[in-house]
């Protein structure tokens, strides 16, 4: 064995203490979409309550919504869902959720245990509307205006300042136009 | 004018730190005694001083001194003096204050218990402690002062005690943790101090054996307390979320359990001792990094802390500092030996290096998992959750490698085993730990491959285990004088292997046998859990001394008797407002029955979360039996060190340095 060798250690805590570093002065939640200003991509995917529905882009059309992608095994999502529910149920926002590499059961289980912010719900268990949409990992959330266009995508949690600074501003200007 | 006292209090400590870190260490390298000599009344100086404030914190928290910021966000004058006691921990400067108290405490105690140690290694050792201190009083003193004043605008009163908070579970669980954490940092004094004189001998690894191991047991409660805390607390009834801070706290735990088998073959055989003090080093980093994680608030987690970007560069700093020294140390140090075969391929050693792959694996892989989305953040490529199915498809096998190998690694003797007598030697215990596994899973009805994995794992660590208590206690005069000839260390090995070996069982057997359902239910239903029959009686109200509750009495049958009332509860605290779930729940040895109540559906209809829990409490009690192992090792009589026996311990390590085939260079 070299002495080089014992330097490795010190080498790899180097490279972490630079993403720890990096991680620290960042805003972790901004990230920028392809799809802004672009139609959402086309899907056809179950509805997660009901089988037999399918569902597709014309869920979008009508109203500005917010896409929801959670999933019951995402930490994330339980600290996020309480202010969905705010949002749905004081604030009258349409959120429209896609259920993300998960299964029904532990979906079902989620939302009665934490109550069901969404209009409807897409149920992608394999990640294929997520992977169109370049998601990379629960929760994000997307606000698609009235005639179904990608405006903004938020990554990470949706709560009071995210929603009041980032996504209600956006929010109210694709009601207007609309 | 007390909290004021308080921060003097810690501007004193932070001196005779300062002092600490830097007196005796120059004595040692200088070799002059006078300034060794100061080691001791430093580092009970520092202890009192730290002591002094933490007292006073408490103190402006049991009068409720809402002048004092830090007491009036965590406290309310109508809280129970129990829990205003424990809120002096419930923040982050408070908690802080109690790192640094466990931190002059544990080197108070390397002070008071090594006496009879050469006073060079006290020395460096007592200095390496007192430059961690002097990193976090800085911290505390700089960027999270728990004196600050709200002056001249008071609060009438505190803000409260986060509810989840206010729970015996959570009044011991941070001290056990932090009595964990802070234990590691003097494995990790012990390694430096020996990298320093460069004397990485048999002696400085029995030195460092039973502090790891005391931290270690710490640790071990530390962690089962919050995994029960958040079974019984949470209202889901789940026990391991993965979460990063509860990750946090287990990569030290996982590398600490490493470096106690590693300190023992080192220890024994004088080998693997750039590895283990490798370890020593990435335990207590691990534990910083731990605290660096829960503090900064760079990965989201369901334990909300405050965060903030000062005290995050601050935390990172002193880890890089501590990180970087200490690894640069150990890369110019260590040394660098060329191994010549001189164990077996099948020899304990081996099995120990085994144990420690697969526990550094696991170690990577938790950290791998909870870094994750760090790096991927500074990719620019997005910040995301790493969910419970990577670690459990990861972990799993992991634990069930270690186990088998366990097994396996009981019978093997140090430099070389037959392999014909082992694998004789463990035809029995496997056949017995199928049959037993075939039995257990007939019992709970239904094979499942994981589920047969998990159990026949936990079966055969304690078959081995006892097996081999069994061989070693023969003896002449009868098996109870046998039993009494075992050294309390090895009780010690043998109480930590059946704890392991109940941990997995219940982890493996609530995890594929449990039931958990969420129904819909009116005062006078009935529902199944299990086996289990659960009526719902009625739900009315009452008020506690600083929340008002909906409670439910619920009657729990097994084959039409009952045989447990529970009242669990949905808490509205007035203060804070917010809401909590208080699950109830009849516990058993053998299984939970578990019931707490959800969102109300209806007028008349509620949401209710009914569980069936076999072995969970295998969890905790196996953790415990885990701890307790622990500290009967450490009360073994060879580590209570008189003087000659530290001549004999140089002696010999002297002479295996020299009688060894090992080649020192660099």
């Amino acid at each position: 064995m070299k002495r080089v060798f014992l330097f490795l250690p010190l080498v790899v805590a180097l490279a972490v203490g630079i993403f720890l570093f990096a991680g620290l002065g960042k805003d972790p939640t901004k990230l920028d979409s392809a799809l802004i200003g672009k139609p959402v991509p086309e899907f056809s995917l179950e509805n997660l309550a009901d089988p037999e529905l399918t569902m597709d882009t014309s869920v979008f059309k009508g109203e500005v919504s917010l896409l929801n992608v959670w999933a019951e095994w995402c930490p994330s999502c339980w600290d996020e869902h309480e202010y969905l529910m705010h949002l749905a149920r004081d604030k009258g926002v349409r959120i429209v959720g896609l259920n993300y590499k998960d299964q029904r059961e532990n979906a079902f289980r989620f939302l009665n245990r934490l109550g069901n912010p969404y209009e409807t719900i897409i149920f992608d268990p394999e990640g294929k509307l997520g992977f169109d949409l370049g998601v990379y990992g629960a929760p994000e959330t997307y606000v698609i205006s009235a005639d179904g266009i990608v405006l903004h995508r938020h990554v990470g949690v949706v709560n009071e300042q995210v929603w009041q600074q980032e996504l209600l501003p956006i929010v109210n200007e694709a009601r207007g136009e609309s | 004018m007390f909290p004021e006292l308080g921060q003097l209090a810690l501007i004193l400590a932070l001196l005779l730190a300062v002092l600490l870190s830097v007196v005796p260490l120059a004595g040692a390298l200088t070799g002059r005694d006078s300034l060794q000599a100061f080691a001791r009344p430093l580092a009970s100086g520092m202890f009192v001083f730290t002591g002094l404030a933490f007292a006073i914190l408490t103190h402006a928290f049991l009068v409720d001194d809402f002048s004092v910021a830090y007491v009036a966000n965590n406290s309310n004058s109508m809280l129970p003096w129990y829990y205003k006691f424990s809120a002096v921990w419930g923040g982050h400067e408070g908690s802080l204050l109690l790192w640094i108290l466990m931190l002059a405490g544990w080197i108070l105690a390397v002070a008071i218990f090594s006496r009879k140690l050469p006073p060079v290694m006290i020395s460096q050792v007592l200095s390496v402690l007192g430059m961690v201190a002097v990193g976090f009083l800085l911290f505390i003193i700089m960027t999270s002062n728990p004196f600050d004043r709200m002056l001249p605008n008071i609060p009438a009163d505190g803000r409260d005690l986060n509810p989840l908070l206010q729970d015996i579970g959570l009044i011991m669980h941070p001290p056990m943790l932090y009595m964990g954490y802070v234990g590691f940092s003097v494995a990790f004094a012990f390694a430096i101090a020996a990298l320093i004189n460069g004397r990485l001998d048999a002696a400085w690894a029995r030195w460092s054996r039973p502090w790891t191991t005391v931290a270690w047991s710490f640790l071990t409660i530390g962690i089962a307390l919050g995994s029960w805390w958040a079974y019984y607390e949470l209202g889901w009834g789940g026990w391991w979320f993965w979460d990063p801070v509860e990750n946090a706290s287990f990569l030290p735990w996982l590398s600490g359990t490493a470096l106690m088998h590693s300190l023992a073959v080192t220890e024994k055989r004088g080998v693997f001792k750039s590895w283990t003090v490798l370890l020593a080093i990435v335990t207590f980093a691990l534990s910083l990094l731990g605290t660096f994680l829960v503090r900064s608030g760079v990965l989201t987690s369901v334990h909300a802390f405050a965060s903030d970007p000062e005290r995050g560069s601050f935390l990172l700093m002193l880890l890089g500092i501590t990180v970087v020294g200490s690894l640069a140390l150990y890369a110019f140090r260590a040394p660098v030996v060329h191994v010549r075969a001189r164990y077996g391929s099948l020899s304990r050693e081996i099995f120990l290096l085994l144990n420690n792959v697969l526990l550094v694996s696991a170690t990577a892989l938790v950290a791998l998992g909870t870094l994750y989305p760090l790096v991927l953040d500074y990719l620019e490529l997005g910040k995301l959750s790493i969910g419970e199915p990577f670690f459990n498809a990861t972990f799993s096998p992991l634990a069930v490698a270690t186990g088998l190998l366990l097994g396996a690694g009981i019978f093997s003797r140090w430099k070389k085993t037959d392999g014909g007598w082992l694998a004789r030697k463990l035809l029995w215990p496997l056949a017995v730990s199928v049959l037993a596994t075939a039995a257990v899973m007939i019992g709970y009805g239904g094979f499942a491959p994981w589920a047969f994995l998990g159990v026949f794992t936990a079966v055969w660590v304690t078959v081995a285990t006892l097996w081999d208590l069994w061989d070693k206690s023969s003896s002449r005069k009868g098996r109870l004088h046998g039993l009494k000839r075992q050294s309390r260390s090895y009780w010690g090995m043998v109480l930590g292997h059946l704890g392991v070996a109940m941990v997995m069982a219940g982890a493996t057997v609530v995890s594929n046998y449990g039931v958990e359902r969420d129904v819909r239910m009116q005062p006078g239903d009935t529902a199944m859990a299990g086996d289990y029959e659960i009526v719902f009686n009625y739900i009315g109200e009452r008020s506690g001394p600083n929340f008002s509750a909906q409670y439910g009495e619920f009657e729990v049958r097994l084959d039409g008797e009952t045989i447990a009332e529970l009242h669990p509860e949905k808490r509205n605290y007035s203060v804070g407002m917010s809401v909590m779930t208080e699950a109830d729940i009849d516990a058993g040895l053998f299984r939970d029955v578990f019931v707490a109540i959800g969102e109300r559906i209806s007028d008349d209809a509620w949401a209710i979360r009914l569980q069936y829990k076999p072995l969970v409490r295998w969890l905790w009690l196996g953790s415990l039996v885990m701890a307790i192992g622990g500290f009967l090792a450490i009360s073994d009589k060879r580590y209570r060190i008189r003087v000659k026996d530290v001549k004999a311990v140089e002696q010999e390590s002297g002479g295996t340095a020299a009688g060894k085939p090992a080649e020192v260079t660099g």
